[in-house]
């Protein structure tokens, strides 16, 4: 690693007075930007921690019933404290990475980084939760802006993130072996509105909302309904030595009836 | 260089660190805890596992000052207080739980995190516990009889897959 300074901010104020310096980037669980810094692929001149910050940690159900997670919540606090009100966020949480990552990866890091690979992205589109941040509120929908882009602005920090609490839900991620990310992720939130299906893993664009499958599941929300839609075009699916775009395109679609079949 | 202090094992230490110093090389180099064992340095072998605030982390992959102040125990802390191994570790000589030893220092800390947090694991969650500890050596079955006796449990008969 190249050499850097590490501050550690006890407030969100302070936070955004450190990132404003020239060269300083934000450091959520590291989980993600530990490793890429050791590859010398990340030359900050100051790295300013998030995760001293009490008022960015917990979880707490809304008055409009929605749960409001602080951006620097560790992803084990999140299996826990949602599991009573929304088990399938809750199980999301509670598969990623393994247990010593979970301890340290948050939900604001794995939203800022928007891997295109990464599980809460499709919690937070297949939710249509509200990104905050220390200057505003940001919907799902607008969000997410293709593989590791978002709309964050230079210093911006995700403080909480509140997702609608759906009737039903359910993520299913197809694991790549190795690597254990998702090779294909769906997460499948039933609302009395209407049905969100959000995909992860599969796009070259990042994670996506699949629009087919949100109209037949609103009208008839059964796996059978899946059954019959066409599989989604492959031709814009990540291809790469463990999958083809066509075999992601196929398990967009199984893990969508899979989510389905299991909702809770 | 920046000042930290922490706990680790019950006593109180500090040093100075750079601001890209990780928490494992602070450990072994610092402190000379040379236990807590660095496998892949990518975060996913596991042998570098430690507790912070009581939760499994890799050491790897976390800072130094981001421990400042927190209360860090590490495999040197696992022993009982006359030096005997403690109950984790003595299953695992007993169901010879370990072939180079390489590992076992995070398999070990994986371990009692887990039990802590769930004392009579079914040997599918001590399997899925372990998911982000790698042996190259066993085959895991007896790291898991091992954690299994640990826990008070029936020992499964595994048969060799």
């Amino acid at each position: 690693m190249y050499n850097f300074d590490l501050v550690r901010p006890t407030s969100i104020d302070e936070a955004v007075a450190a990132l404003g310096e020239e060269e300083a980037q934000p450091l959520g669980g590291g989980q993600t930007l530990i490793p890429t810094l050791k590859q010398r692929l990340a030359m900050p001149s100051k790295l300013v921690s998030l995760t001293a910050i009490a008022e960015m940690k917990g979880v707490c159900k809304t008055d409009d019933n929605a749960l409001a997670i602080g951006g620097g919540t560790n992803h084990a606090t999140v299996a826990q404290e949602a599991a009573a009100d929304f088990p399938g966020l809750a199980h999301l949480a509670a598969n990623i990475g393994d247990p010593a990552v979970r301890s340290r990866g948050t939900i604001g890091g794995s939203l800022a980084n928007n891997d295109p690979s990464a599980c809460y992205p499709a919690a937070a589109l297949g939710t249509g939760a509200t990104i905050k941040t220390n200057k505003r509120e940001i919907a799902a929908d607008d969000y997410f802006q293709g593989m590791f882009a978002t709309a964050l602005e230079e210093g911006e920090i995700i403080t909480e993130v509140r997702l609608p609490i759906p009737e039903a839900s359910n993520y299913q991620k197809f694991e790549q072996p190795a690597s254990r990310f998702a090779l294909v992720g769906v997460f499948v939130a039933k609302y009395a509105d209407g049905v969100r299906v959000a995909v992860t893993g599969a796009s070259n664009d990042g994670v996506f909302r699949w629009s087919e499958a949100e109209a037949a599941l609103s009208s008839d929300f059964s796996a059978g309904a899946v059954d019959g839609l066409s599989t989604p075009d492959g031709s814009g699916m990540i291809s790469d030595l463990h999958g083809s775009g066509d075999y992601r395109a196929h398990l967009v679609k199984v893990l969508t009836k899979r989510a389905v079949a299991a909702a809770s | 260089m920046t000042k930290v202090s922490m706990t680790v094992n019950g006593k109180t230490v500090s040093g100075e660190v750079e601001g890209r110093t990780l928490l494992v090389n602070f450990l072994r180099d610092d402190l000379h805890l040379t236990g807590t064992h660095v496998g892949c340095d990518t975060s996913q072998c596991g042998a570098c596992v430690v507790h912070v605030n009581g939760e499994a982390v890799k050491a790897c992959t976390m800072f130094a000052a981001e421990a400042d102040g927190a209360e860090v125990a590490t495999i040197e802390g696992m022993a009982n207080s006359d030096g005997s191994l403690n109950t984790i570790q003595q299953a695992f000589q007993d169901y010879h739980g370990l072939q180079c030893g390489f590992c076992t220092p995070g398999m070990v800390m994986s371990a009692a995190a887990l039990l802590k947090e769930n004392p009579k694991p079914s040997e599918a969650e001590v399997r899925d516990y372990l998911e982000g500890n790698i042996c190259r050596c066993t085959g895991y079955h007896n790291i898991v009889r091992a954690i299994m006796a640990a826990s008070g449990q029936d020992v499964p008969a595994v048969a060799a897959e």
